[in-house]
């Protein structure tokens, strides 16, 4: 369902070449449901984007669905959903009822078809209580679920979420957990998240995918990623030790954009 | 009271400095604002070339003199802030953090005022730097008729200007929607400033009373310093009185505004 | 596209419906702008009776029809120009998971009709000024086309100034230069300029095709240039090759983006 082969990167910052991803290649079968993890900086933003056809690789080859992204991103926009926990896709001052009929008519999506569906993930996300409210008004729980519900109206054959659980209560966190382990087993939808919450991958995934240096660092199970550390028993310690390994080799920075205007202190 | 009066007095010259400092960081946009400044004031001075060649001499001024005028106005767009902002203090209203600003021992009027003369210096030479030099290139200005009254004549339009902004700020504290009284200070300045054309040629009784109102002291004033078309020690005085009226009512509004955090709690 | 445009222009306008109040000081703030450009044109005319050849009634004309196109073409199109902020704020990511063109999603980005009252304003003027000027019946058919033309013409340079962002984010002031710019311009007959300007504004930028060509072949008076007086039947036509270019540096500016990343 993915096909990442040989996979390169380069942004230009400041007259220097920066690999933010290199010779990147994995396949995801139909079905599968895999993490992406990695510290900040390692290249997985710049790997979600290129996936989503938002960003052009500058090297190698990628298929989603059948589609090269950065040639088919319409079309492919039509076969997968993304949801981005850091910003909402949903329109800020309409109730939530109206994001999603405009979702469905961005989309395409049939008026029966859409019907269905939203009741469906009203029953398994519990959208009915704040369907009327603005999104504005909505906790960040709530408004994961309104985004995650838009991603999904269209039926893709893929999901990809970048950091979908970030910011969320425990309660909120386990019910979003729920839903997308059932969207994947259920329906067999093809899900990709990264996320810097482990217990993320514990719940969810069989496999998982490490990103570092822009490099993949380990593609397999989680029991393959506890082999790393023999003795160490919590997942968290068995990653911060990977990353911390990493840290001692040195790093190229990523493309950051340019320093937020911050004030400097007054004592210069 | 741990801050004395030492401290106090070096207090406001490091704030200044840090307005400086912080504008500086965005100098991008600083020198784009003076490229869109410097295409207006070619257009501007076109339409004014045209008019006084219909009627050489208008207003007291000649070409040279209308042209020099058009070029002046465009540099203190950035330095007098004509059209409005230029404070942070409208947003942290909104947000509350007013409330931490008005506990300081320290004037929350001075500490604003010190911080946009800091701005107000890195925008009189980035933003008022372009545009007279261009106007000199392609039309040639004439030379400052009293330059050190012209300095001090922008100083004072400066402080009247931020007297003006101050009080449109605070009003956020009881008019909720600040987007509209932004509108109507932008409409009140760029139009009586002399900014859209000089109040010199504004007629009759209009004209009179443009010329008598705050926002004159803010282009017109100083314009007429540098091309000596007033008399400095009147045009000094001029701005003074306005700048004294404007921050006189800055500080009972601020005394307002702290006794309404006060007690309603924001 | 144009359903696209039509069904993400009516949501934002009923969520812009959610604040009346700032609709109505939006509103009126709008029409008093238009009214400040008014009263400069009033206190010009307060001072002489013709400016570069041209009296109050011409002017009006020429003010009114330009105006009226910029103001449709802000309304519809203007937000083109906050490409910078979407850019800043990642929401233009957003844009381009969606299977619509991100032109027309940033063109509908917060769409509020409120600059309707400025179009009316301007129309206004333009009607006053048509009905004082006797145009022969022959000749007023072109009116509609050249402020059809001076849309499209406004509406290319919105895009060529949003497509200069994707190149200058940090300073996105400096397309207002050539957009406020360009309405600011075509105020005022086009001989207040010097010759070289305008030989530039019909050869280079075809700004001289929305108010300045046309209205003379309107007005029946010969071009300054020397020339002919059927030059301003072109108007249409120089509004579609800016708006190609356009949409070629708009093109450019989202394949740079997809390729840099910022």
């Amino acid at each position: 369902m993915i096909e990442a082969d040989g996979v390169g990167r380069t942004f230009t910052v400041r007259r220097r070449v920066v690999h933010a991803v290199r010779d990147l290649s994995f396949r995801v079968a139909a079905g599968e449901f895999v993490a992406c993890l990695g510290p900040n900086g390692a290249g997985k933003s710049t790997t979600i984007k290129m996936l989503t056809g938002i960003l052009t690789p500058t090297s190698g080859r990628i298929r989603v669905a059948g589609l090269d992204p950065s040639r088919r991103r319409t079309a492919l926009a039509r076969r997968i959903g993304v949801v981005f926990g850091q910003r909402t896709t949903l329109w800020w001052d309409l109730p939530l009822r109206d994001s999603l009929e405009l979702v469905r008519l961005l989309y395409k999506v049939d008026r029966k078809v859409f019907r269905e569906r939203l009741d469906e993930m009203c029953d398994l996300l519990d959208l009915g209580g704040f369907l009327a409210t603005p999104v504005r008004q909505l906790s960040l729980g709530q408004r994961m679920r309104g985004d995650i519900t838009a991603a999904l109206l269209h039926d893709p054959a893929v999901l990809v979420l970048d950091e979908p659980t970030i910011g969320l209560d425990v309660v909120s966190k386990a019910e979003v957990r729920d839903f997308l382990r059932r969207l994947n087993a259920e329906r067999g939808t093809t899900v990709l998240l990264t996320t810097h919450d482990l217990g993320d991958v514990e719940r969810l995934c069989r496999r998982v995918l490490l990103i570092d240096h822009g490099r993949l660092a380990l593609d397999g199970t989680l029991d393959d990623l506890r082999a790393t550390a023999p003795g160490v028993t919590s997942i968290e310690e068995v990653v911060a030790g990977l990353y911390l390994r990493s840290r001692t080799t040195p790093r190229t920075p990523p493309p950051a954009p340019r320093p937020a205007p911050d004030g400097p202190s007054g004592r210069a | 009271m741990i801050l004395g009066h030492g401290a106090a007095v070096s207090l406001y010259p490091r704030l200044a400095w840090y307005g400086f400092r912080r504008h500086a960081t965005y100098w991008a946009a600083a020198l784009a604002g003076a490229f869109t400044n410097t295409v207006f004031g070619v257009l501007r001075a076109y339409v004014l070339i045209a008019l006084w060649q219909a009627r050489p001499g208008l207003g007291g001024y000649d070409v040279a003199g209308a042209v020099t005028f058009t070029f002046l106005t465009q540099a203190f767009i950035g330095p007098m802030q004509l059209f409005g902002g230029g404070l942070d203090l409208p947003q942290r209203i909104r947000t509350g953090d007013v409330a931490l600003d008005l506990v300081r021992p320290a004037s929350l009027q001075l500490w604003c005022l010190s911080e946009d003369l800091g701005r107000a210096a890195y925008l009189f030479v980035v933003r008022g730097g372009p545009p007279t030099l261009v106007g000199a290139l392609l039309f040639g200005i004439v030379a400052p008729h009293a330059p050190a009254a012209f300095l001090l004549s922008v100083a004072l339009g400066v402080v009247v200007s931020f007297g003006w902004r101050y009080i449109v700020a605070l009003a956020t504290c009881w008019v909720m929607d600040d987007r509209g009284l932004g509108v109507l200070s932008m409409v009140l300045t760029t139009f009586f400033s002399g900014l859209m054309l000089p109040l010199a040629i504004f007629p009759g009784w209009f004209g009179e009373l443009a010329r008598a109102l705050p926002w004159s002291a803010m282009a017109q004033v100083p314009a007429d310093v540098y091309l000596g078309t007033a008399d400095p020690a009147r045009a000094l005085a001029f701005q003074a009185l306005w700048a004294a009226v404007l921050l006189a009512l800055g500080a009972l509004m601020t005394g307002a505004a702290r006794r309404k955090v006060v007690i309603q709690g924001g | 596209m144009i359903r696209t445009y039509a069904l993400l222009a009516w949501t934002w306008t009923r969520a812009a419906a959610q604040y009346p109040l700032s609709f109505a000081l939006m509103t009126a703030g709008g029409l008093v702008v238009g009214g400040l450009d008014i009263a400069v044109i009033w206190v010009i005319f307060a001072n002489t009776d013709a400016l570069a050849g041209f009296g109050l009634t011409e002017v009006m004309f020429l003010y009114g029809a330009s105006q009226l196109a910029f103001a449709l073409a802000d309304m519809l199109f203007g937000n083109v120009d906050r490409i910078s902020q979407h850019i800043g704020a990642g929401t233009l990511d957003v844009m381009l998971i969606r299977p619509v063109s991100p032109f027309v999603q940033v063109a509908a980005d917060r769409f509020t009709p409120h600059r309707i009252g400025r179009s009316i304003q301007a129309g206004a003027v333009l009607a006053v000024g048509l009905t004082r000027l006797d145009v022969p019946l022959g000749r007023v058919w072109m009116v509609p086309v050249m402020v059809v033309s001076g849309i499209v013409i406004f509406t290319a340079l919105f895009t060529l100034g949003g497509a200069l962002q994707f190149l200058l984010t940090a300073a996105p002031e400096v397309a207002n230069a050539f957009t406020y710019g360009g309405a600011t311009l075509t105020q005022y007959p086009l001989s207040v300029y010097d010759t070289r300007v305008v030989r530039g504004l019909t050869f280079v930028l075809p700004l001289a095709f929305v108010n300045w060509q046309p209205g003379l072949y309107v007005l029946g008076r010969p071009d300054p240039l020397g020339l002919p007086s059927w030059t301003g039947l072109l108007s249409p036509a120089a509004a579609l090759t800016l708006a190609a270019v356009a949409a070629l540096a708009w093109r450019a500016g989202i394949r740079r983006y997809r390729s840099t990343g910022s």
